[in-house]
């Protein structure tokens, strides 16, 4: 059986600390921020906002430690926000303006920050993770990889849970389904469950449907504390929505859909709930992106990749 | 003497034992069965965990590789045959290789993948590969190769140094040659980390070959019929750096080139060392560099069919004649 992205229950009056209200927004305002940027022709290349699932990060943040290593995917700036709440950075590298994380050369899918690494190859990071993990076991440091439903389908995904699992190492991969993988139906691209996979690997699974950032901290907060002691990896599936199109312009989408996606929303759950505080945090944060944008838009270009670019031991051609 | 195989293992004894932060990790390799060759053999009893006999996921081992690395550690990943590797292309140049700079900084990758290579062992089309040429190219990535002439324990630490991912193909029936043989006609002396292989007080050579480690006894006999039977001079230099082409001396005076490649042909080694050789002997050379490769082929199973396809003396000692004629 397919599990479908149902709407979550609603939780009336979802308690959330000023904290996580700001991480929340912060990446909701950036993400609009940059779908604007790209009507406007100012952004090179591609993109993939997160809109809808900020929660997911903003919830696992807090279960996280320094040390702990972060894998995240090309859906990653809501991974990286939540964590470093850097978007002069994260804007300088996506606009290749000076103060880049990574020199302009990653760009919105290829960003490495202590220990944070995103990738925009699906599956890729977990056998990476695994490794990661492996030395990070007894340590009660952990690997963290997110993951979408669409990643299912690469066979790097079941090779890196049989040997996480043989090994016993601390890797948590959190994935965010959200029913579509681009553009196709996950009913139409996966058979069987995510539930069930991880359960053939003896790994154990974790299903969230809420979009409230406590109770899914408090469900999952032993969870992850049994990752690192014992340790051994977990597989946590949020049930959650992408408001926005896979990257740009390319929802194809029934408006139908769409409506029902908006629904499920936490934004209007969150501005219900407290409407005075989510106002207040949500002017601060959207005046806070605006003016990153302008700051990082006036920015001279990155300086040229040539020093960027070497590996770190050149070999000169004869 | 020793053979290649044992010295490989001694060589990974060595490392293992003066470095705590080097890993293994293959299929089989650990003991008693100590690897499809036996280059691991001994190392699982030695250092434990260290060294683990992997699931048959060659893309995961080679990530797992590339995660100790980037966690801090060094990982040195086997695959049982070259040809597998082709499981690990994404890792390898998607991930490891393209790690090293993506980031807009260098960030190390100290991993070594071990690709035991090669055919004339009658292993057929999926067994036999020397799969070099598809790696060649990659930014980040450095190829090497084992040959009877470098030390591997200064190759490996070598490729460690460089920080970045490195193949390091060993061929199979190299393995069970000894290292430093020539035979009695040849002596070597290694320079510039290129081993010269040459006939003693013979004067100039009439022809310089190029090969990797895997050629070098093929090639040698090629030397010696060529010697012996139609009195021409050979010399040969061995480079245990496949990628970037190294610096290969004392070209400037070769009447003759010949680079010997047993990749199949069509975008090969053997064409990128010309490619790195012709500006710098443009104007000296007589006749254009002479390519000898593999047939365009899938490499047979049946002996006398597999040595048809595959480099053998008797074709490196056919292309040197006919240029030279």
């Amino acid at each position: 059986m397919t599990v479908t992205a149902a709407a979550p229950p609603r939780s009336p009056r979802p308690a959330v600390s000023d904290q996580d209200l700001r991480s929340l927004l912060l990446i909701r305002h950036f993400e609009r921020a940059l779908l604007r940027l790209f009507e406007r022709g100012v952004l090179s290349g591609t993109t993939h906002t997160c809109l809808g699932q900020e929660y997911v990060p903003v919830a696992l943040s807090a279960l996280l430690r320094d040390d702990d290593f972060v894998f995240s995917n090309h859906r990653g700036h809501g991974h990286f926000l939540a964590r470093h709440p850097d978007p002069d950075g994260l804007l300088a590298e996506i606009m290749g303006r000076e103060g880049a994380l990574c020199g302009g050369v990653g760009g919105s899918q290829h960003i490495y920050h202590q220990r944070f690494l995103s990738t925009g190859v699906q599956g890729e990071s977990l056998p990476v993770a695994t490794g990661v993990a492996l030395k990070l076991a007894g340590t009660g440091a952990l690997a963290c990889a997110y993951i979408g439903d669409g990643t299912w389908g690469e066979g790097a995904v079941y090779e890196a849970l049989n040997m996480a699992s043989l090994w016993r190492v601390p890797l948590l991969v959190v994935v965010e389904h959200n029913g579509i993988a681009q553009s196709t139906p996950t009913s139409v691209q996966m058979a069987g469950t995510i539930a069930a996979r991880a359960a053939a690997f003896g790994v154990r699974h974790h299903h969230i449907a809420s979009t409230d950032v406590d109770e899914i901290r408090a469900g999952l907060a032993p969870l992850v504390d049994a990752v690192r002691a014992e340790p051994s990896p977990l597989v946590v599936e949020f049930a959650t929505h992408r408001l926005g199109p896979h990257s740009k312009g390319d929802d194809t989408r029934s408006p139908e859909e769409i409506r029902r996606v908006r629904e499920s929303d936490w934004y209007d759950r969150y501005a219900e709930a407290d409407p005075e505080r989510f106002a207040r945090i949500d002017g601060e944060q959207r005046d806070l992106v605006e003016r990153v944008v302008a700051e990082v838009s006036a920015r001279p270009a990155a300086p040229a990749a040539s020093a960027a670019l070497a590996t770190p031991s050149p070999e000169a051609r004869p | 003497m020793t053979r290649v195989s044992e010295h490989l293992n001694q060589a990974l004894h060595d490392l293992m034992e003066s470095d705590p932060s080097v890993h293994l990790l293959g299929e089989d390799v650990s003991d008693p069965y100590g690897g499809a060759f036996k280059v691991t053999r001994g190392l699982s009893s030695r250092f434990g965990s260290r060294v683990r006999s992997t699931p048959l996921s060659e893309g995961a081992i080679a990530g797992v590789g590339a995660g100790l690395a980037l966690a801090g550690d060094k990982a040195i990943v086997e695959i049982m045959f070259s040809d597998f590797v082709a499981l690990a292309f994404d890792q390898i140049t998607n991930f490891a290789a393209k790690s090293t700079s993506m980031y807009g900084r260098p960030v190390p990758v100290p991993l070594v993948v071990r690709c035991p290579t090669g055919g004339n062992r009658g292993y057929g089309p999926t067994h036999s590969q020397n799969p070099q040429k598809h790696f060649i190219g990659v930014p980040g990535l450095s190829l090497f190769e084992m040959t009877p002439f470098h030390d591997a324990g200064d190759l490996l630490t070598r490729m460690f140094e460089l920080a970045r991912p490195c193949l390091f193909f060993e061929d199979k029936v190299l393995y069970t040659r000894q290292m430093h043989d020539t035979g009695d006609l040849f002596r070597f002396e290694v320079t510039d980390d290129v081993a010269r292989v040459y006939v003693d007080g013979a004067g100039p050579p009439d022809c310089t070959l190029v090969t990797h480690g895997g050629l070098v006894h093929r090639t040698l006999d090629a030397m010696r019929a060529l010697l012996l039977e139609d009195e021409l001079v050979c010399e040969l230099l061995v480079p245990a750096q496949l990628y970037p082409v190294p610096h290969l001396p004392g070209l400037e005076d070769a009447p003759h080139v010949c680079v010997v490649d047993d990749g199949t042909e069509g975008g090969t080694w053997a064409a990128e060392v010309a490619t790195a050789l012709y500006p710098r002997l443009w104007g000296r050379l007589r006749r254009p560099i002479t390519l000898v490769n593999s047939a365009d082929s899938v490499i047979p199973a049946a002996p006398h069919l597999e040595r048809e396809v595959l480099v053998q003396a008797g074709h490196i000692r056919a292309a040197v004649r006919e240029a030279l004629s």
